[in-house]
Parts: structure tokens; sequence; C-alpha cells
């Protein structure tokens, strides 16, 4: 995992110092609302319903086990004893009182960790594969490329004021694990057909108000010429993204409106300009590389027969091992995923006492390393298959085992409005809801893969729209209701949802998500997961159930 | 009034020429259009004649005309329009203009340390009282992650 440098340290030493300056002239009326606005929000802090909300950069993903003590004595010290873990990897503090923090910004420096730019339109925090390095189908370990964009997209001084956010995400895979396609700039490692790795380049994909898939806008770019390219599409959207209308600011509108041709013609002539006197040396790439050398696995690991005897002996464990583990490149090891998805607990939640002994288990059992995935849960990629029996005694005891990855109770969810000041409906109580009425882990099971997003508005931090279904609140004269979207995916065949009908209010929303499983139990092929029979039957039998019933 | 230039305090010895103002004596800027229109008395005028650009000028249209321009002031309607901070990339890297380029209107003090490393040497802050926040912030940062100008 990198290491900061003296100078990764003074930059964000530096950092914490001129936003404890910025919010000390804006306490003192020297700053206005709008320009501290703009500040603040490069530093994560959003003002919502209740309070300031802080976003908390988890670099790629990736924390260590010292970084999460952090975390959870942040919790405890400045919030109400817990965090929220995002669908961009990052980590949410709900509470903060403001004049606060600068001083917990110095408590993440102090563990090389940070909140620059979190939101703002400016370059966001890169993410990638939460299995980046240790799963079966990867062509390259994306993280030392995801690091070395963190630290050109970081404190840019050309590309700090966009016309509006601007994401990035990298996947190494063959399967796409980070939504690349659905990203400002998606960055895919390929193999070429001489065998050299590089990568495609997607443009112009986004979720929100106006979900589109992104397009490939070079199929191969070769690696020393990485930053050239992005800053070179960069300058193109900073100089003609529209400004005039923020719901069309977006890099997606610009190619939209442009076509794709046009938008290509423009980033290949100023590329052309900057590329070789920019390019990205071998030995930088090497020396990154470095920076995220394997870990000392155990090469005995799969010797073990002991996790074959508990599997047999014990049908719970061998559920979770199902449900939660993921295949490792290294016999005998286990990713295993951490589910925040407890019946009981709003998806993406964990209080300090859960962060703490999660730090403890990492170093323990997975080297002292902790990811964040894509859907609100932890992994700890490095789990030796003899351990993994303790381990999931001990997530148990924590609430952190339910053995509910990738199905129905794997919400994503986002804050919704009890917390956010954009919502236009609740979406924690409604996953609540649905988590009662599939109380039965075995119909869960049986109903197997299928990704249920759900947010709170057309904004859609909880990417509703690539949900195999996708629940977006919205307001109907002040009451909460909630449109529903079938089909969508983020995954390599991305797709966007199609809605379903018209939107169901909210004592029916749970019974709607209901008959939509059934409809799928009772029509399915065999082995027929929910996002194959929607594109193979469409969504006219899911909608002639719901809209019977109501 | 005063502005901050290489680090120093200093006064203004320019003045801006409206639309349809005459040029009058000493140093000046104009705006993009009345250069286009205007050219021969202003390579005429006594004084040194600069130039005042907006966010949606594009600098690629003076291109050829950057040696007879002495000053390049870029004026902020608003701190988060970001273009200008390409315009002075460009000006600086790509189109080699050494003279001095002058950060105007309603940016904020905390933008200087990013203006100041694509390329902008002079700030005219909206108020004279920031000139001390202008001077402070250029040094917000002693490390850098890209190259740019600075």
């Amino acid at each position: 995992m990198y290491q900061y440098t003296e100078t990764d340290q003074t930059l964000v030493d530096e950092r914490v110092a001129q936003f404890k300056r910025q919010t000390e002239q804006y306490l003192k009326g020297e700053l206005t609302e709008d320009q501290f606005r703009a500040l603040r929000l490069r530093n994560g802090l959003y003002v919502q319903t209740h309070a300031p909300l802080l976003r908390v950069a988890g670099p790629y993903g990736l924390l260590n086990s010292k970084q999460v003590r952090k975390l959870a004595y942040i919790a405890r010290h400045y919030d109400k004893n817990y965090c929220h873990f995002t669908t961009r990897q990052n980590i949410q503090f709900n509470w903060p009182k403001l004049e606060l923090v600068p001083e917990i910004l110095a408590e993440l420096a102090s563990v090389q960790m940070h909140a620059i730019q979190t939101s703002g339109n400016c370059m966001r925090n890169t993410t990638t594969d939460h299995l980046a390095g240790v799963c079966v189908d990867e062509i390259e370990d994306p993280r030392p490329y995801c690091e070395i964009i963190r630290q050109w997209t970081t404190l840019h001084p050309e590309f700090d004021y966009l016309p509006r956010k601007f994401k990035i995400a990298v996947s190494g895979a063959l399967h796409d694990r980070a939504a690349t396609q659905f990203h400002d700039i998606g960055l895919h490692l390929v193999k070429n057909d001489a065998g050299e790795i590089g990568f495609r380049v997607l443009v112009g994909g986004g979720l929100g108000r106006t979900p589109i898939i992104g397009q490939v806008i070079k199929p191969f770019l070769e690696k020393k010429h990485l930053l050239s390219y992005l800053e070179a599409i960069l300058r193109i959207y900073n100089l003609f993204g529209r400004r005039d209308n923020k719901y069309k600011a977006r890099i997606k509108i610009l190619v939209k409106e442009s076509g794709l041709d046009h938008f290509s013609d423009r980033v290949e002539k100023e590329w052309l300009l900057l590329r070789d006197a920019n390019e990205l040396s071998a030995e930088r790439i090497e020396a990154m590389k470095l920076e995220f050398t394997p870990p000392a696995y155990d090469l005995d690991a799969a010797s073990d027969t002991s996790f074959e005897a508990h599997k047999a002996a014990n049908k719970a464990f061998a559920t979770w091992v199902d449900h939660n583990t993921a295949a490792h490149k290294v016999p005998g090891y286990k990713a295993v995923f951490l589910s925040l998805k407890a019946p009981d607990s709003p998806p993406g939640d964990m209080t300090d006492v859960q962060l703490d002994a999660v730090a403890d288990l990492s170093d323990q059992y997975s080297f002292g390393e902790v990811r964040v995935t894509h859907r609100q849960n932890l992994i700890l990629a490095d789990i030796k298959q003899a351990d993994l029996l303790a381990l999931w005694q001990q997530l148990d005891s924590l609430k952190l085992a339910t053995p509910n990855i990738g199905t129905a109770t794997d919400m994503i969810c986002c804050p919704g409005l009890d917390f956010c000041s954009l919502a236009n409906a609740g979406s924690i109580g409604i996953a609540k809801e649905i988590n009662e009425a599939l109380d039965d882990m075995d119909y869960i099971h049986d109903i197997g893969d299928i990704k249920i997003n759900m947010s709170g508005c057309m904004n859609g931090c909880a990417h509703q729209s690539v949900g195999h279904i996708g629940i977006l609140g919205v307001d109907k004269k002040g009451a909460e209701w909630y449109q529903i979207t079938l089909g969508g995916s983020s995954e390599n065949t991305a797709a966007i949802g199609e809605r379903l009908g018209p939107s169901v209010a909210k004592d029916q929303i749970t019974r709607a998500i209901v008959d939509i499983l059934d409809v799928y139990i009772k029509n399915r092929l065999e082995d027929e997961s929910f996002l194959d029979m929607v594109n193979r039957v469409g969504i006219t039998p899911f909608k002639e159930q719901v809209y019977a019933t109501s | 009034m005063q502005l901050v230039k290489d680090k120093e305090i200093v006064n203004d010895t320019w003045r801006y020429v409206p639309e349809d103002a005459d040029l009058g004596e000493g140093d000046i800027t104009v705006s993009l259009a009345r250069w286009k229109s205007d050219q021969q008395s202003l390579l005429n005028h006594k004084g040194k004649v600069g130039l005042r650009l907006l966010p949606s000028d594009g600098v690629d249209s003076i291109v050829d005309d950057l040696d007879n321009i002495q000053l390049i002031e870029l004026e902020f309607p608003d701190f988060a329009d970001g273009r200008l901070f390409s315009h002075a990339w460009l000006l600086r890297s790509r189109y080699n203009y050494h003279k001095e380029i002058r950060a105007i209107g309603h940016y904020i003090p905390d933008q200087v340390f990013y203006l100041s490393r694509v390329g902008v040497n002079a700030f005219l802050p909206a108020k004279s009282s920031d000139l001390p926040f202008v001077l402070a912030n250029l040094n917000d940062f002693t490390v850098k992650y890209q190259n740019s100008v600075n």
C-alpha cells in the first residue's frame, strides 16, 4: 500500500492550515457564503439538513488499520459514534461541527488521509476495482495508476474550477467492478494485439439526472501517455464544457452535444501538442508498482484441510463462505466481504466499535489492510482459508457477517431525506422495510445475484439507474413516491434501467419490490439470474404484477 | 489603486478604456472586440496597450497579436469560472507570452496560488483590503504534484 512521502505529507498539512484559515475567515465574516461554499466543498464539507457532512477520501478504496482506527476515533469524538461508507469508496461523517472540521482534517492528515476534492466542481477521488491486486481475472493491478492519477488530480492548478464535478475510475480486470462505463473518464487496462498493456479510454459516462454510458475515445493508449491524455480531455472540458446550466455542465453533455467525433478531434489535437513533453516515465511507473507489491503470502496456505472440514460441519459458516468471500489469485486465500447491510442497520453505516474491531482483525488476519467496495461494504482482501472460521465467528459477533453480499438485501442506499438536503424521499427507512419483508435468508439466497439500488432523489448517489432494480425517490405534492426501473447494470454489459411505469406510493414500494421478486422466482429458467430474465422477457410481466395489485 | 505584481505591492499604472470612450493618454487596456475593430489607432497609441480578456474570449484569436500586447488582464466575472486558468496556461506555455498577465474582477484571494501556478504574475484584487491576503496566499503550498507554468 502506498506510503506518503515527505511531499505528500507536506501537501496535506499545508492544506489543513489553508482550510483552518479559510474557516476562521468565514466565521469572522471575511468570506461570503458563496466563496466559502466553494472552498469548503473542495475539502469535503457539505451543509446538510441537520448538520454539516464531511466526506473523507478513501484513495481508490484502500485503508490501513491505523486509518480505520482514526475513523473510529473521529466517529467517537466528533460524530455520533458512526460513519458511512459511500459507493465511491469514500467515508462520510454526518454530524461534525463546522468549526471543528479543520481539527478533524488535521487528525486525518496525521494518518495520511484527507478530504481534498471529495466534493465541488473539481476532479474527485479516483476509484477502482475493490478486488484489485487479488482477483483472478486481472490483466494488471490498477492501483499504481490510481495513485499516479490521485497525485496528478490533487490541487491541479488549472482544473480546480471545472464546469462540474469530474470522476475517474480505473479497472484492471476482465470483469469491470469499477463501473468505468459510468464515469466522466473510464480507464480500462487492456492488452493489445502485440501483447502490450495500455488503457482503453472511455469518456462521457455518468449517472445522476441524465445517465449515459461512456463511449470509447481511445481504444488503446500507451501507459506513458496517460497523464498527457487526461490533461487534453480536461483542458477541452474546462474550456468548452457548459457553464450556463448546472444540469448540462457534465462532460457527458459536452460529448453528447458536440458529438463524439468532434469532441475526439479536439482532444486529439490538444493531446498531440502536449504528448511528447509530458510522458510518464517507465521509471516512475515501476517505482509506483513497488508501492503495491503483494504482501508476504504463506505459499503453503492451500495445504490446510481444516477449512473444508469446517464447511462440511457448519452450514452457517459454509453459507457465509459461499456468499461473502471471493476467489483469490493465491491458492489457499480468499477475499472476505464484511457486510454493512445487517437487517437492522442503515446500509453502509459502521460504528466506532466495529471500526476498531475491524482494524484489529485486519492486523491479525489481512496484513493490516481494509478496502471499501462500490456497494458500501468492506473487504479484508488477503485471508488464509485456515483463518476463515475464526474470522467469521468474530465478524458474526460484530454483526458484520450477514451472508447477503450480492443479494437482494445488499442494497445500495443513499442517506435520503433523513440526512440530505437534496433528497425528495426517504431511503434508509425503505431499505429497512424491504429488509424486514425479505427476512428469510433461504429465500434471499434462492433469488441469488441481484443489485437493488435506491436513491432519495434524481441526483442518484446510490446509482439507481444501473441497479438491476432501481428505486428513485420523487416528490409528488409534498408526498414521498418511488419510481422503479429494471434491467440496469454497471458491469461489462452496461445498461440503464427501464422505467416500470408510474411511481408508487410510499406504502406500496416494498410490496412492489416483493412482487417483482416473485415474478422472477415464478418465471425464471434454470440458473437464470434476475438480470438475465429481465433482459429475456422485458419489463411487461413485472409491470402487470406490480400495477395489477396497486 | 494598488496591486500585487511579482509578489510585491505596486501602484497600478494602467487604465481600462471602455468600449466607446477615447483612448486618451498613458498605458491602457481594451476589450478584445475593441482590439480587433480599432487596431490601427491602438498600434499608433503613444502609451502601452494591453488587452482585457473574458472567459468566453478565445485565446487562439490573439496569438498573432501577442507581440503588440504589453499586458493581458484576465477578468473574472465569477470566481467559479475556471476557463481563465486555462487561458493563462495557454498564453504562457503554448504561446510563450512573457509579459504581465494580471487577474482582475471577482476572483478570491484563495485562488491566487493556483493562478500563479498557471502563469498569472499580477493580481488586482476586488478590494484593496485583500492585498495582504493575496500576498500571503501566494505561499499557500510549498509542494506540488503536477507540471504547470510554475
